[in-house]
């Protein structure tokens, strides 16, 4: 399970809101407490792809660094990443499946056009498949209007 | 003795230990050491064919092995090598 807070959410759909019809994409950071993950901050960054930021994004090296470096200040465990799927929905594609790592938790903010937010999260399995990781959603069902209301 | 510092996904294969000491000349060797001490982080560094996996970056401290000599990078006793996850995706 994986719960994010509320500013932390509205942050991280303010961003796929505001980058739409791009990705954006972003790291989570908390604390793991009996297997519940709590993201209580999260690193907006930039989507540094070349060519269709529309369908991918990717993270440089640099910003990697910065995101280890954040969680060490803080104190805080580097527990995911987020992006978005402008106008697709939250499942993550064989893009997502060979790039990913264990441990994280891959948390996809489907977007599209007409304002309609989904939330996932994911996580790789000893197989490398995306298992789905259960994610707290009313909260982030009222973030999501309160977001696309701003 | 080169350092490799372990990023926090990979924690978990390393006993989360977040920094390594390896005996190795270059960086490929120094990877193997890490996976054979840790075998269960060998598919998570290494594709089907041996080589060091596409979504990894691996600096030898400021550098990227792709601008110097990839797996052949040489490493000495005091060199720091960061494994750095290639954060990246998309939607189809």
């Amino acid at each position: 399970m994986i719960f994010i807070q509320l500013d932390a959410c509205e942050k991280m759909l303010e961003d796929a809101q505001s980058t739409f019809p791009d990705e954006c994409c972003g790291f989570l950071f908390g604390q793991e407490i009996n297997g519940e993950r709590h993201i209580s901050e999260i690193m907006i960054v930039d989507n540094a792809k070349e060519g269709d930021k529309r369908r991918r994004f990717e993270i440089t090296a640099k910003d990697y660094l910065r995101a280890e470096r954040f969680s060490l200040k803080f104190q805080l465990e580097l527990l995911g990443v987020y992006h978005s799927h402008p106008s697709h929905p939250a499942i993550p594609s064989e893009h997502d499946r060979v790039a990913a790592l264990p441990f994280f938790s891959y948390v996809i903010v489907s977007i599209f056009e007409d304002h309609k937010i989904d939330v996932r999260s994911w996580r790789l399995n000893d197989e490398r498949q995306f298992d789905p990781e259960a994610i707290n959603a009313p909260p982030l069902e009222i973030q999501a209007s309160n977001a696309l209301t701003h | 003795m080169a350092t490799i510092l372990i990023p926090t996904p990979l924690r978990k294969f390393t006993e989360n230990q977040s920094k390594l000491q390896v005996n190795a000349g270059t960086i490929q060797e120094a990877l193997q050491d890490l996976a054979s001490n840790f075998p269960d982080l060998k598919k998570h560094l290494f594709d089907e064919n041996g080589k060091i996996r596409t979504f990894l970056n691996v600096f030898v401290e400021e550098d990227d092995i792709r601008d110097l000599q990839q797996g052949e990078t040489q490493v000495a006793h005091d060199t720091v090598v960061s494994i750095i996850p290639a954060i990246a995706g998309g939607s189809i």
